[in-house]
């Protein structure tokens, strides 16, 4: 169910930009904004928040591509993380996480051909002593064996 | 009846929001006068999710709980782990930073006073500042966050550097894999941050604060929002301090997925709108930090220790640890343990006492292989040195680091070129591409380790070189410390790379 929701407007986009105006550093507050309305950053806000910052598009682009979390198309319906680092690897994450992605039938990053779901890495969620951890879209998982993490894709739709 | 269970992440993880909620339906339907706590945790995580129920004023323990258990427990006829203050994994322990977490209610700021909080905010509001950055540097606290700085040292430099404008600034980018302290204290007792930076800022004479809270930690960014807006509310932030005529506020800013924005100047940059890239040092951040104005940069258990100096003393923080590391250390225990969770010491405690005897060895049973101290760029220690005393200068002088203090299990199943190759991975990907060993030099790591794997003896040395050049030549700790946990891994384990053990050395 990939959203073919149509392009946010600039009447949608502004108020989520002039909202952050009076902090000190606002692009990253503003980012964030917006990806939560929209669920990514559409190409039409660049130049609004560059003209709103006094900055380039350049350096908008900049920071929108640096940081892993913001992304310029949208992500599949559901968003799984599922975490890489060293805690729950000891625990056996790397092997839950070979079966989950080649359950979705897609990389890193990727997205299942229905739309369902995105899969990506996660270093880190704070979940180190029960791990191995997943994160699906607000609700965090541990303790996670396969049969979870099947049910969780069966459920995302995946 | 007042039922304790944790709203921590960790116990959200393992079902607490649906235990809480059969709790309260379960009440319900019987008509019992049941008053649900949502806690912080008690650092026991393998009891998770720890149920506590309080019975004439003694807190019994009851964990790990499901859904299921809620009716016994409710009746009385589950069994209980006794007092939670008397399992031994909690009663062995020293708890200064953390005395408060998983008592109280982490929103109540009444139970927070009523249990020693705003004490130490109250003395440093009568102090003369200079006096408030004496007491800290004569507790001994150093930088929690991993460069063990003193932090006195640090708020004297922006104390003594005029402006008109300075900042306090909490890391809390808590990144490294095996570390959650930074995140329970902000989930189990907010207060003790805020009021921290409260201090922090009245030292040295700043009236912002901001805290840098990675996006990975959706629950502690509610609590600390919720925690600002009612300390707000009780005249704890803003205009005037507690009535003391000071002003100090502070917001919560998210970060956005990026580890090497833990790195203070990069966090900086980061919050400034920017990429979060590295900037050289000098000028300091104490001199010139956030929007160019001298900034205290300090970690979440730095600032929320501060109160607990104030409330007690210096003297009394200083009298715990070993050597030039005083106080108390929260050891975050994870990976593949039988007991992992947060535990709270004095400065001192072997390696192998932690790993073996209080977190009771592996999950699944196996010898221990290695354990990573220190997070990602944290070395590989083997038994042969769990002789390690919990120390700054002790790991230093054992070719570690003791970083923010998370130590993660391995068992002998572990293949430690596979986690060699993740450290470079890592890298690579985490990597702001400021400096050319760390960009550049992760990359040709992975391929380089793959070489070796692959049967190429002779790239050992060829890796041996390139992390010497990436210790010597990076700009901030992901490139410089890479080698830490990659070169051990070769050091202890040349056979998981295909080496013989002459040819690693």
């Amino acid at each position: 169910m990939r959203q073919h929701l149509p392009q946010p407007s600039a009447g949608d986009i502004q108020p989520l930009i002039d909202r952050h105006l009076a902090q000190e550093g606002p692009l990253l507050p503003i980012l964030h904004s917006v990806q939560d309305a929209f669920g990514h950053v559409p190409e039409a806000a660049v130049p609004m928040i560059a003209e709103a910052l006094n900055i380039t598009a350049a350096e908008v682009h900049g920071v929108l591509s640096f940081y892993h979390d913001f992304r310029d198309v949208p992500a599949g319906h559901h968003v799984v993380k599922i975490c890489r680092a060293e805690a729950c690897q000891a625990m056996g994450g790397a092997a839950l996480a070979d079966a989950a992605l080649a359950r979705a039938g897609v990389a890193w990053h990727g997205t299942s051909a229905n739309g369902a779901v995105t899969i990506e890495p996660v270093y880190c969620l704070g979940l180190c002593a029960c791990g191995p951890a997943a994160m699906v879209d607000d609700r965090l998982v541990g303790r996670m064996d396969a049969a979870q993490i099947d049910a969780i894709l069966t459920e995302a739709g995946a | 009846m007042k039922i304790y269970v944790p709203l921590d992440s960790a116990a959200k993880a393992l079902g607490a929001d649906e235990v809480a909620e059969a709790i309260r339906a379960a009440a319900r339907s019987c008509d019992m006068d049941v008053q649900v706590v949502r806690n912080g945790s008690r650092g026991m995580v393998w009891l998770e999710p720890l149920v506590e129920v309080e019975r004439d004023g003694v807190r019994l323990a009851y964990g790990p709980v499901s859904v299921a258990d809620v009716p016994a427990i409710l009746d009385g006829s589950a069994e209980t782990l006794g007092p939670v203050e008397d399992i031994p994994f909690f009663a062995r322990q020293t708890r200064l930073t953390f005395a408060r977490c998983g008592v109280i209610d982490p929103l109540d700021l009444d139970d927070y006073a009523a249990h020693g909080g705003l004490a130490g905010l109250r003395r440093a509001l009568d102090a003369d500042p200079a006096a408030i950055v004496q007491d800290v540097t004569d507790s001994g606290l150093r930088g929690r966050g991993g460069a063990g700085f003193p932090t006195g040292i640090k708020w004297k430099t922006v104390h003594d550097t005029p402006a008109a404008q300075k900042y306090i600034v909490c890391n809390a980018d808590e990144g490294d894999s095996g570390t959650f302290a930074d995140r329970m204290i902000m989930e189990g007792d907010p207060f003790s941050l805020i009021e921290g930076m409260a201090i922090a800022g009245r030292a040295v004479g700043a009236t912002r604060g901001y805290v840098y809270l990675r996006s990975e930690y959706p629950v502690a960014i509610a609590v600390m929002n919720a925690a600002i807006d009612t300390a707000r509310d009780a005249g704890l932030l803003g205009d005037d301090v507690l009535g003391s005529g000071v002003a100090f506020d502070m917001e919560i800013r998210v970060g956005a997925g990026a580890y090497v924005c833990g790195e203070e100047t990069s966090l900086l940059n980061s919050m400034e709108g920017k990429r979060g890239v590295v900037r050289p040092k000098p000028p300091l951040p104490a001199i010139e930090g956030f929007m160019g104005r001298p900034t205290v940069v300090n970690n979440v258990l730095s600032l929320a220790t501060v109160p607990v100096i104030f409330e007690r003393g210096a003297a009394h923080y200083a009298d715990f640890g070993l050597g030039r590391s005083k106080g108390t250390i929260p050891v975050q225990i994870a990976g593949n343990v039988k007991h992992g969770g947060l535990f709270e010491t004095a400065f001192g405690m072997a390696l192998g006492e932690l790993v073996n005897d209080i977190a009771g060895g592996t999950a699944t049973g196996r010898p221990v292989k290695a354990v990573q101290v220190g997070g990602p760029l944290g070395a590989y220690f083997v038994p042969d040195e769990f002789d390690t005393p919990f120390g700054y200068e002790e790991f230093d002088g054992a070719g570690g680091l003791i970083g923010h203090a998370g130590v993660v299990v391995f068992d002998d199943s572990t293949d430690m070129a596979q986690m060699a190759r993740l450290a470079m991975e890592f890298c690579a990907v985490e990597s702001c591409g400021k400096c050319t060993p760390c960009r550049i030099g992760a990359v040709r790591g992975v391929e380089t380790i793959d070489r070796i794997v692959a049967g190429d003896a002779a790239a050992a040395g060829l890796l041996s070189d390139l992390c010497e050049t990436m210790t010597d030549g990076s700009l901030c700790a992901l490139g410089g410390f890479t080698p830490y946990p990659v070169m051990s891994a070769l050091r202890h384990f040349p056979d998981d790379f295909g080496l013989h053990r002459e040819a690693a050395e």
